[in-house]
């Protein structure tokens, strides 16, 4: 034993020492590519690529949502019951990246995690995806993220409000449930009865004791309001809130709970907003160096930046060189040209040409 | 040729300031149409060209592991220089252009992209993209107009270096990429300028950097991976390289050197508009005829004037929008340049040669009548000697 040890981690030391020779030897062959680019040729999904997957099927839910079933790649790590993940998909050739809620339960047995994802008139990506998905398709990943989810001790009684797709990430939490929840009311509403998501799988769960279902209808019933909760659950005041839908209802609830003075008992989701209202021109801050103007809608954004005192990267300022290309942190810009509106959410980095864009409503950059 | 602006037949005499201005507004609907149409189709082809590429390179190296095997040679080195070509030519300075930043794809994007090359790929970006391509073909402004090792232009001072200027050709085709790089760094300015740079030594670094990779890759990592093919191995890369410099030095002196091509006046682009602008790329490139492989080895540089118009449209697109931008040349009585590869590289010899000597060299030595006065000729032209008093009296 005595001399076991040292042998052990000379031993170690000349595995790592091994490992670390072959990396550099891989490094020299690819040069100047790297060699997960030629490994990503024949295993995009293996462990130490960028994180992907691969969508093995497509499930229609309703005739506006589907879900798709992804095999992510080895890089996944197991997310919670509620948490989202950015998705990456090539819409008519351009990358274009979207967060759907995870509804699949973490014990699969193939492994693989679903979203489901409802097709919003004009959406771009949720139409690709509803309607064009083909089975095969590599997609883009990024790990799951998200506060909206069970605390660790839960408390006794809860309730779901949600509308349309927002019944998604309540879906992931309610097929993970365990005993903790023993009390659950679900109040979800959907323009019509066809709409609703998942409809069979709630009604299974409500017939079998597990929640209690409230299902609106607002054709019908109309929107649902703070009053109409209360009248449905009457033992509201008691329930920690999980709430997720479009702006109207969450900002409704949010108003509720904070004049019944219960507004740490709400956890809202807000999806992106489907329309970014766009002025013209807007607030330009950018992140690195900590510069906010006004900028109005016809200056690109290079010689906004430049007038500020921003180090700007610049080249032939005609929109042709791209030697001026930034990532745009969120916010709306304009190209001069054309007039295309290009937007991004938090974290997506879209990259702009400063020099023959101008800004569309508030824009962060990352300069 | 002599800049546009001094010739007696001027070519776009004929276009009045209001004709130049619909002309690019022509151009611009064109472009629109590539922007509109660009999606799947394209992404699917250039995500092919790269999946192709790096397979015909791995399985190039691969046989040349066993390269003592002359089948496994030929094989191998064919495979490793048309890779090598691709890489270069359709994949490398297409993507640095932008081509491809549409897809917003960071693996095939402008800002990440580098190439297998001697000039790293943020100072060919800028000399290429920003220089080259904004001031196309104006003399004293764009030095691709013989990179500055080379007269290419009757309105280019002679100076006695350029009588050996065939020869340099000859060995920056055969060197290119790394001319490439040294031209990139600007380093017979830098070099004399003697100055204490901080910006040359900091590329000069970079430069060096990335030769040491690219020659420790091909030079001896891989031979070295061959075990007894080593020699073998290594005679294969070379030769791939050399391929690669001789064809990419070809296709690209066809883009701007042939017969037909325009030159400009430096301050004829003093407050150049779109359309004067458009005018200058049409006039100052030079096309390539032949078929899909030719074009696709030429990284579409074949359509160097779609190129030059259009520099970062999908290099897939230009074919497509050839005819219609040759036949805006027609209605607008430009001249759209262009010829086979043997013909168009003849032609920009020619000129390379030619412009060796000063202008009219042979027009006034055909005049002379006794060997003096060719001496005084010579002397004159090549202004190693001051006029006569005569002369200069006359």
């Amino acid at each position: 034993m005595t001399t076991a040890l040292p042998i052990r981690a000379s031993w170690r030391e000349a595995t790592s020492a091994l490992r670390d020779g072959v990396v550099k030897l891989a490094e020299y062959v690819a040069t100047p590519l790297v060699p997960a680019d030629y490994l990503d040729l024949v295993s995009p999904l293996r462990s130490g690529a960028a994180l992907r997957g691969r969508i093995v099927a497509v499930e229609p839910e309703t005739a506006a949502a589907a879900t798709l079933v992804i095999k992510p790649g080895h890089g996944w790590r197991r997310h919670i019951a509620g948490q989202y993940t950015r998705v990456g998909v090539d819409v008519d050739g351009v990358r274009q990246w979207r967060a759907y809620s995870l509804t699949s339960p973490l014990d699969r047995p193939d492994g693989c995690i679903t979203i489901t994802v409802k097709a919003i008139p004009g959406g771009v990506v949720s139409n690709h995806l509803v309607h064009r998905t083909r089975v095969g398709t590599i997609v883009q990943l990024d790990q799951a993220c998200g506060e909206f989810t069970l605390p660790e001790t839960c408390p006794a009684k809860v309730l779901f409000v949600t509308a349309g797709s927002g019944i998604t990430p309540v879906m992931g939490m309610l097929r993970n449930r365990d005993d903790r929840l023993a009390d659950v009311v679900v109040v979800h509403s959907a323009p019509t009865s066809t709409d609703v998501i998942f409809r069979s799988e709630l009604g299974r769960l409500a017939a079998n004791g597990h929640i209690r279902l409230v299902e609106l209808h607002t054709d019908t019933d109309g929107m649902l309001d703070a009053e109409t909760l209360e009248e449905l659950v009457p033992d509201l005041a008691e329930r920690e809130t999980w709430a997720c839908g479009p702006v109207g209802l969450l900002d409704a609830m949010e108003q509720h709970f904070e004049q019944t003075g219960r507004a740490t008992k709400l956890h809202t989701e807000r999806f992106r907003p489907n329309v970014l209202v766009t002025g013209e021109g807007g607030q330009v801050s950018f992140a690195k160096s900590g510069t906010v103007i006004e900028v109005d809608g016809v200056t690109p954004l290079l010689d906004a930046g430049e007038a500020a005192g921003v180090l700007m990267p610049s080249g032939c300022r005609m929109g042709i060189c791209f030697g001026c290309v930034a990532p745009l942190r969120e916010g709306a810009v304009r190209d001069l040209r054309s007039g295309d509106l290009t937007t991004a959410a938090a974290g997506d980095g879209v990259l702009i040409q400063t020099c023959v864009s101008a800004a569309a409503g508030a824009c962060d950059i990352d300069l | 040729m002599t800049v546009i602006q001094k010739k007696a037949d001027n070519p776009i005499a004929h276009l009045s300031a209001q004709d130049v201005e619909t002309l690019g507004a022509e151009l611009d609907a064109i472009r629109a149409d590539v922007v509109a149409s660009r999606g799947e189709r394209d992404a699917a082809y250039i995500r092919r060209v790269i999946d192709a590429q790096r397979t015909l390179e791995l399985s190039s190296r691969a046989l040349l592991l066993v390269s003592l095997f002359p089948p496994a040679w030929l094989a191998g080195t064919a495979g490793l220089a048309v890779a090598k070509i691709l890489e270069n030519m359709e994949i490398g300075h297409n993507v640095m252009h932008g081509q491809w930043d549409w897809m917003r794809d960071p693996k095939i994007h402008s800002t990440t992209w580098e190439w297998d090359h001697a000039s790293p790929s943020e100072m060919w970006k800028h000399s290429h993209n920003e220089l080259h391509h904004t001031y196309t073909n104006v003399v004293g402004k764009d030095n691709d107009l013989g990179y500055g090792i080379m007269r290419v232009d009757e309105d280019q001072r002679w100076v006695p270096l350029n009588l050996g200027q065939p020869l340099w050709n000859f060995v920056n085709a055969c060197f290119f990429e790394y001319g490439i790089a040294a031209y990139d760094l600007e380093l017979g300015k830098n070099w004399s300028s003697r100055k204490d740079n901080a910006e040359f030594r900091r590329q000069g670094k970079a430069v060096l950097a990335k030769i040491r990779a690219q020659m420790t890759k091909d030079y001896v990592v891989h031979p070295l991976l061959s075990g007894l093919s080593a020699p073998t191995t290594l005679a294969a890369n070379t030769v791939a390289n050399l391929v690669r410099n001789l064809w990419s030095h070809s296709v690209i002196m066809c883009g701007h050197f042939p017969e037909g091509v325009q030159t400009f006046e430096k301050k004829s682009i003093d407050g150049e508009t779109r359309g004067e602008w458009y005018l200058r790329q049409m006039l100052g490139s030079a096309n390539i005829e032949g078929g899909p492989l030719t074009h696709l080895m030429a990284g579409n540089l074949s359509f160097q004037i779609e190129h030059h118009l259009f520099p970062d449209l999908p290099s897939n697109r230009y074919q497509e929008i050839a005819p219609k931008v040759q036949e805006l040349f027609e209605r607008y009585g430009l001249a759209y340049t262009t010829g086979s590869l043997p013909r168009q590289v003849a032609s920009a010899w020619q000129k390379v040669i030619r412009l060796s000597l000063p202008n009219g060299f042979f027009d006034k030595l055909k005049s002379v009548r006794t060997p003096t006065a060719a001496v005084e000729v010579v002397a004159q032209l090549t202004g190693t000697r001051p006029p006569t008093r005569e002369r200069a009296a006359a």
